[in-house]
């Protein structure tokens, strides 16, 4: 292992806005600690929660590959590349922004709160085309196993894509045992924790912890409680 | 950081943020979000031709490629800002809004 960063959930930076709370692993909007950049081409992972009819007003992005992968509740995506999407748990929404895309994100329902991790990656290419798509995976894929929902591959499991990353969802019970193999040698993974307590190779995390390492080829992990966790493998250089 | 703010306040000089980019609406946004900061000047340039020009008739202290700028356009960019003043920093711009921007100026202005 080359080197490690442990984000305690408490050490995250905090925003509250009134509609919205936000839970920021690295420096985002005003919030800047330059000790708290990036983990590799992994630069934004937001954990956040929108009131009920609320929600992100018309905003551009660009050059940026961003993924909500909503936790609980409903969110509507509609962007300027004539998109309008809802997408709730169990699904995951995909945007490359390349040349530019203007979108807003509300949450769906007018009453309950949302909550989704907002997760940005630097792009292997500058400038491409914007795309957007989302995708519906099986709940039951990830109970006691790793289930990937995104890949650089158009024709791999998941929505795909501009960099070389790959995300997988998962589920354990309590006191199971496995190991998460390395998808592209090299590659760094930042295991970020749901819900649940669990060792990853020796390190204790807890819910809403992240913890980013660069393995050698495989990552053993073993749950305390039942556990719902996410690994994000993204590439130190690109 | 801070240290540096104040010293530019008692200089009632201002940090000029040259933004380079080719997506008009993106860029005055951009803009919009760097003049936010009173210590912060932006100047937009939607061209080489105008980043080249704005480099030559201005003091800048800062320059954000932005969307659009491919690499031989940045590199173009940066070379001259070496040859007018090589503590001019030269960094690209990620995200086309305020999600990155504050900490990356932040970031450049304190060495990172």
């Amino acid at each position: 292992m080359k080197n490690s960063v442990l984000h305690p959930a408490s050490s995250r930076f905090y925003a509250d806005h009134g509609w919205l709370q936000s839970a920021q692993t690295f420096s985002f909007h005003g919030n800047y600690d330059p000790q708290r950049i990036q983990f590799g081409a992994l630069r934004v992972l937001n954990d956040d929660t929108v009131n009920g009819g609320k929600g992100f007003g018309r905003h551009p992005h660009d050059n940026m590959e961003i993924i909500s992968i909503p936790l609980e509740g409903t969110l509507e995506h509609q962007d300027s590349i004539g998109n309008v999407a809802v997408i709730r748990r169990g699904e995951i929404q995909v945007m490359s922004a390349g040349t530019g895309v203007y979108h807003t994100e509300f949450n769906k329902d007018p009453d309950e709160p949302v909550t989704f991790l907002q997760i940005w990656l630097y792009p292997k290419k500058l400038n491409v085309a914007p795309r957007y798509d989302q995708m519906e995976y099986a709940s039951g894929d990830r109970h006691n196993r790793f289930q990937q929902i995104l890949s650089p591959d158009p024709n791999d499991d998941g929505v795909w894509i501009n960099q070389d990353a790959w995300f997988h969802l998962a589920e354990f019970d309590a006191g199971f045992e496995t190991q998460y193999q390395l998808r592209k040698e090299g590659n760094g993974v930042y295991v970020f924790v749901i819900d649940g307590k669990v060792e990853v190779n020796g390190q204790l995390l807890s819910t809403r912890d992240g913890y980013g390492f660069w393995p050698e080829t495989a990552v053993s992990v073993k749950t305390v409680e039942k556990s719902a966790l996410l690994v994000i493998e993204v590439p130190e250089k690109w | 950081m801070v240290e540096y703010e104040l010293e530019l306040i008692g200089n009632m000089s201002k940090i000029n943020i040259l933004a380079v980019a080719n997506h008009p609406e993106i860029l005055e946004t951009i803009i919009r979000l760097i003049n936010q900061n009173e210590l912060w000047h932006g100047i937009p340039a939607g061209s080489l031709e105008e980043a080249e020009e704005v480099l030559r008739l201005n003091s800048v202290d800062l320059v954000l490629l932005g969307v659009g700028v491919d690499e031989e356009t940045g590199g173009r960019i940066s070379s001259l800002c070496q040859s007018i003043d090589p503590r001019i920093v030269c960094l690209r711009h990620f995200g086309g809004g305020s999600g990155l921007l504050y900490s990356e100026i932040r970031h450049a202005l304190a060495g990172g």
